[in-house]
């Protein structure tokens, strides 16, 4: 089959829905790649490394004549009408907001892959490029902050005066809000972070950030993986927390979504006024109508003395990048979907991250999909049925103080009528483990295995008892200790050469 | 010779030997350490020869001339992977000297006693050391016969799943105590015949008591076999009322003991039930080879990348490596990344391998420093701060449920706690269980990926991206 990567024809569009890399990999699949001419110009991906990786550079026609064409934005009604009867289309759609896109590409016999649709399993990690491109718009958000911002991120102490380390609060710790974090906080600022999700707490210190809690508790159990809208009274608590905040942070970066409904309101006017001169807020959330209530969509004002950034295009700022992570998200939904790496796509709706992400198949709406549960809860466990072997034991204090006496009265009994000689012996062996114990403890556990052949090459000491009884003129007698003796010698020098061989090979680093 | 030149012979042995463990300590004195043991066992051997002036000399010397000369053969010949076979091996024959020293001795009693109705020996004299030549015997023959099955089941010659006997532990029970029976009853009336009964039945349960014990659980097999035959050596020397051998034995028991204390420690493991054996085959939440979630699999390709963008990686061997012979890429693979400034390190769990030490071993002979391969307890804080794991078969020492999971079979094990790191990557064959038959939910975490393949394919296999 056949693979067409058209140019982007919007304004504030740099991507480019593949890499001269990724083209690569798509031909590793079996697909032969042809790419509109100048396609990649904006993501600095010129015709001729394309050609290099292996594509054909073509016009604009043919390459939308292709069974499968790779896109970034949604398809205008010119390009669906441009597309094959029977080819698959893949870019983002977002079938939730654009119910008249979702009819018009379902009058054509097209199939529709959403990236934005993937459902969140382990899994589908890989094709995730509503995490991607997120990853990347964190990021960028804070360059964008810090190009508005008219101070240090850092603080430091210079010969000209005391710098203060700039203060920024990260409203939603997703993967943008998570990305925003640790940039922001390796660029030196004072970082921080609310969600309304307690569990990511965890997540948000990894970053080296703060998470700012409430005092107000709820039960917030979001089985997609993405936050909910929550109850009146959480909003609230929630208010009073933002407010103060904002009398103390330069800089707030608000990434709260709610997939398929209006961004909610978290930055009001008043908390905007309430912010120091100079500050600045970014909200990620521009596109579904903004966090704060004086963001405008894709652009940047300034209202009572704070800059607030709108922009919606925010990976696309980094189009070398987000093209590369994108162009890798379609490869790998295209691997998962040619199972044979034939060139040949399987729409298979019993995998649930292809179910999940056709949204139109041969002209059928098929979105929504049937909910799918998020991986992380592995099945329910057989639960412990026969609790493991181990019993719980009862405990009997006075077992060893009794086995102690008597294991002396024993002793005491033989001791008593034991030649002293044999108590002569006894005293040594008992001398020698102790010895011993002290000695092998100090056995680093690296030599263990050269300590246990090391044991068996002395172990053959035994030797010397075979040679007393070499003595005997009784045949048996000779023949036993002559087996007892070759055996014995091959404990010593099979260990101790074996020993030596071990030792030889541990080398230290220089 | 005189008896005191031959008393002060032994008590320098003796003392070299001790220098010789304690020189074992450390890597850097570990060399002359095993020399001083040799030493002591050159002057051992001569001062008896000198001492006791046997009279065919030369059948002596050919047959420790043979004993040296197969002893040498097997050290060169064995590969390291088969270590844990020589070692019981080993043990074994030091059983079987010990069996077959005390049957010299008690013929030579028997003999004497025969000759000489009216013995010096008093009757107690002679009761004790029947006694110790019964001890010396049946411990000895155990070490023999549980060696050599240990030995084939490390050589996969004998499944290496344990193995229960109709009856269970009952049978062994009441074949060791009619050994101990056949012993009283040679102790009381110097039966030779009681003692090769009793012989037999200790041979049995050598056999037996090995049988039953599970492939996981060989470290402690072994490291316990490996006391029995310094418990045999000491008997031996009681029986010929020899300091030396009571002394080197004494030691050799202590250190297989602590070896044994250790490894059971390791698994959270008492000894009693690592010797009645069994694991992974009764009780508890055994998982039935169920999956339990989704994981994601990586290639070659995306394991080198991830390796060429970390700053810190901690590999993590198990037997797999072992068996797979992956130690030399993977030495190779260490290089190339540490020629990158990455800091690699291994982490070794105390009960990888089949043998204390297996890992270490294995590593030292392709060649990787020592001072970069770290016990479980020296690096088990610093996963947190490490960027890729390599977990290279090992199954049971990585499994996040021996901490998590009470209900677990291998609850309360110590183990490396890799899924603490940002990335791990599972080298496995199949998604097939450990020897514990424990479902490892390692690798469903989100941060566990699993490279599948022979470890040493797919070692090669990320070196050819460098």
């Amino acid at each position: 089959m056949r693979i067409g990567i058209p140019g982007e024809i919007q304004d504030n569009e740099n991507r480019v829905a593949a890499t001269p890399d990724t083209v690569g990999k798509l031909q590793k699949l079996g697909y032969d790649i042809i790419i509109e001419s100048g396609a990649g110009i904006k993501a600095s991906f010129d015709d001729a490394a394309f050609e290099e990786a292996g594509a054909q550079i073509a016009e604009r026609s043919e390459v939308w004549g292709s069974d499968i064409v790779l896109k970034v934005n949604a398809p205008t009604d010119d390009e669906i009408a441009l597309l094959k009867d029977g080819a698959s289309i893949a870019s983002f759609i977002w079938p939730g907001q654009n119910e008249e896109l979702m009819n018009k590409l379902s009058q054509r016999n097209i199939n529709v892959l959403a990236l934005d649709s993937v459902p969140r399993l382990s899994r589908s990690q890989s094709l995730d490029a509503l995490s991607s491109m997120a990853n990347i718009g964190g990021y960028r958000a804070v360059v964008e902050a810090s190009h508005h911002f008219g101070r240090f991120f850092n603080g430091q102490i210079t010969a000209a005066g005391k710098i203060p380390p700039a203060k920024v609060m990260v409203i939603g710790a997703g993967v943008a809000g998570l990305a925003a974090l640790g940039a922001a906080g390796s660029m030196g600022a004072i970082v921080r972070a609310f969600d309304t999700r307690p569990e990511v707490k965890e997540q948000v210190e990894s970053m080296g950030a703060e998470f700012l809690e409430l005092d107000y508790e709820e039960e917030q159990d979001s089985s997609d993986g993405y936050a909910k809208e929550m109850s009146q009274a959480f909003i609230d608590a929630e208010m009073a927390l933002f407010m103060e905040q904002a009398k103390e942070v330069d800089i707030i970066i608000t990434t709260a979504l709610i997939p398929g409904r209006p961004a909610p309101k978290l930055i009001l006017e008043d908390m905007v006024k309430a912010m120091k001169p100079g500050s600045v807020i970014v909200d990620l959330a521009a596109q579904t109508g903004g966090n704060c209530e004086c963001t405008e969509k894709d652009k940047v004002v300034v209202k009572h003395g704070v800059t607030v950034i709108g922009y919606t295009d925010l990976p696309s700022r980094l189009p070398t990048q987000s093209s590369q992570l994108y162009g890798t998200n379609l490869v790998n939904m295209l691997k998962l979907m040619t199972p044979e790496k034939d060139g040949n796509l399987v729409i298979d709706f019993e995998d649930e991250v292809v179910r999940g992400l056709t949204v139109v198949k041969e002209g059928n709406i098929t979105w929504p999909p049937p909910p799918v549960k998020v991986s992380a809860a592995p099945a329910a466990k057989p639960a412990p049925t026969a609790a493991p072997a181990v019993e719980e034991k009862p405990s009997r204090p006075w077992l060893k103080p009794a086995l102690l006496a008597a294991g002396a009265l024993i002793f005491g009994f033989v001791a008593n009528s034991a030649p002293a000689d044999f108590l002569e012996h006894f005293t040594v062996f008992v001398l020698s483990s102790i010895v011993g114990y002290y000695v092998i403890w100090n056995v680093k556990s690296a030599l263990h295995t050269p300590l246990m052949s090391v044991t068996n090459a002395i172990s053959g000491i035994i030797v010397i008892g075979a040679l007393t009884q070499m003595g005997s003129d009784n045949n048996i007698i000779l023949a036993l200790s002559g087996i007892a003796l070759i055996v014995a010698m091959i404990n010593i020098v099979g260990g101790f050469a074996v020993t030596q061989r071990m030792l030889k090979m541990f080398i230290r680093d220089n | 010779m005189s008896q005191g030149l031959l008393v002060s012979a032994y008590l320098i042995a003796a003392l070299l030997f001790v220098m010789s463990l304690a020189g074992l300590s450390r890597q850097e004195s570990a060399k002359s350490g095993s020399l001083y043991g040799m030493v002591g066992m050159v002057i051992a051997v001569l001062a008896t020869l000198g001492y006791a002036h046997l009279e065919g000399f030369t059948l002596v010397t050919i047959l420790m001339m043979a004993g040296a000369g197969i002893g040498l053969f097997l050290a060169k010949k064995v590969e390291m992977t088969e270590m844990p076979q020589l070692v019981a091996v080993l043990n074994g024959f030091g059983g079987l000297a010990a069996v077959l020293i005390g049957f010299s001795s008690a013929i030579e009693a028997s003999e004497s006693l025969a000759q000489a109705a009216s013995s010096l020996l008093s009757s107690t004299d002679r009761m004790i050391h029947s006694i110790e030549i019964f001890i010396g015997i049946i411990i000895g023959a155990i070490t023999f016969s549980g060696s050599i099955v240990a030995c084939l089941k490390l050589h996969g010659k004998i499944s290496s799943r344990p193995a229960s006997l109709p009856g269970g532990h009952w049978t062994n029970l009441a074949v060791i105590a009619l050994a101990i029976l056949m012993g009283i009853v040679f102790v009381q009336q110097d039966s030779l015949l009681a003692l090769i009964i009793m012989t037999a039945l200790a041979f049995l349960f050598g056999i037996t008591l090995v049988m039953g014990i599970g492939g996981a659980d060989m470290p402690v097999v072994v490291s316990m076999l490996n006391a029995y035959s310094g418990i045999a050596a000491a008997a031996t020397g009681f029986m010929l009322g020899n300091n030396l051998l009571i002394i080197t034995g004494a030691m050799v028991g202590s250190s297989g003991a602590i070896l044994s204390y250790l490894m059971c420690t390791a698994m959270n493991r008492s000894f009693i039930s690592v010797i009645l054996g069994g694991f992974g085959t009764e009780g508890g939440t055994v998982a039935e080879g169920t999956e339990e979630g989704e994981y994601t699999e990586v290639n070659v390709e995306e394991v080198a990348d991830m390796l060429k963008n970390a700053s810190s990686v901690i590999i993590t061997p198990g037997y797999g490596m072992a068996v797979a012979q992956a130690q030399h890429p993977l030495r190779e693979l260490v290089n190339k990344l540490r020629a990158q400034n990455i800091k690699v390190r291994f982490g070794i769990h105390p009960v990888a391998g089949r043998l204390p030490g297996h890992m270490n071993v294995l590593l030292a002979e392709a060649k990787v420093p020592y001072d970069i391969v770290e016990e479980m307890d020296e690096l088990n804080d610093d996963f947190t701060d490490t960027d890729v794991v390599l977990v290279i078969g090992a199954n049971d020492t990585v499994n996040p449920a021996a901490s998590e999971d009470p209900g677990s079979p291998i609850a309360g094990m110590p183990v490396l706690r890799v899924w603490e790191a940002e990335r791990v990557v599972v080298f496995k064959r199949s998604m097939a269980t450990g020897y514990a038959g424990v479902q490892n939910p390692l690798f469903f975490k989100d941060n566990a990926s699993m490279l599948f393949g022979d470890a040493h394919g797919t070692v090669e296999g990320i070196l050819k991206q460098f």
